[in-house]
């Protein structure tokens, strides 16, 4: 891992976290959401801050597709966890909701369980390994096979 | 709007995340780094190699229905809720998924972070 993939998953971490942010504050203005008028869905992407939060999990898309292309998919979720922790301090900072100690608490085990993964390695998979050795192309399969 | 439609705003989440989130890992490696492509061929090769992969594009598809739940429930919940407890089990799903269609080796480690996490996110939606 260098240091620049380590960047890569702190920016899938931090966009996630802002972007679910402003989609929350834009929803917030537009009141419930429900079966009967579930059209609204629509309005809603004129709100600027729904428009922001779009635009920052468009970025978040593009830096959680580059991880995906160099790491497991189950060392990118938990590695990008930090976005739960980051979400639950702009809820409590910006949208005045309830952080209580039992939260803090889990903010603590995500912290931990982050911590477990990022020291392991980052790539396991015996289709990603095969595809980085060269042997589909050694085949001529052209990738579709599966290990 | 009711505990049961909130637990099942989040659970149209779940189904859906992992759907988008296997398909998508899957279509990134078989194309490959991208770090390395935009480096080597340059970043309309990186955009014509993503676009052009169906399994890129079905994944896509599920992760827009994710998006549309995601704002729905979001209409009607906390985030604070919604998103650490559609996160967590969404975590769980894609561990078991990995191991299931990619193949990937979720070893003691993962496992332990995995239980962190899951144990974390279900602290925060408390």
């Amino acid at each position: 891992m260098t240091f620049r993939k380590y960047l890569t998953l702190a920016a899938v971490a931090i966009l996630a976290a802002c972007g679910d942010f402003c989609l929350a504050r834009g929803m917030r203005e537009f009141g419930a959401v429900t079966l009967s008028n579930w059209s609204r869905l629509f309005a809603v992407l004129v709100s600027p801050w729904v428009l922001m939060g779009v635009c920052l999990l468009a970025l978040f898309f593009c830096a959680y597709l580059s991880s995906l292309s160099w790491a497991d998919l189950t060392y990118v979720l938990p590695a990008t966890a930090l976005s739960y922790v980051l979400m639950a301090l702009l809820g409590k900072l910006f949208l005045h909701e309830n952080v209580t100690t039992s939260r803090w608490l889990g903010i603590a085990l995500i912290t931990i369980g982050v911590g477990f993964v990022t020291s392991g390695p980052s790539l396991t998979s015996g289709y990603a390994n095969r595809v980085r050795r060269g042997i589909e192309t050694a085949l001529g399969d052209g990738g579709r096979r599966c290990p | 709007m009711t505990y049961l439609a909130t637990w099942g705003g989040i659970a149209a989440i779940v189904i859906t995340a992992t759907a988008g989130d296997v398909l998508q890992s899957r279509a990134m490696k078989e194309i490959g780094d991208l770090g390395v492509i935009r480096r080597t061929q340059g970043i309309a090769k990186v955009a014509r190699s993503v676009l052009t992969s169906p399994r890129f594009m079905f994944g896509l598809l599920f992760m827009a229905l994710t998006f549309f739940c995601l704002m729905a429930t979001l209409s009607w919940a906390d985030l604070s809720i919604v998103g650490p407890a559609s996160a967590a089990l969404t975590f769980i799903a894609n561990a078991f998924a990995a191991r299931l269609f990619l193949k990937e080796h979720v070893d003691h480690r993962r496992w332990l972070a995995a239980v962190f996490v899951f144990g974390g996110v279900a602290l925060l939606a408390r």
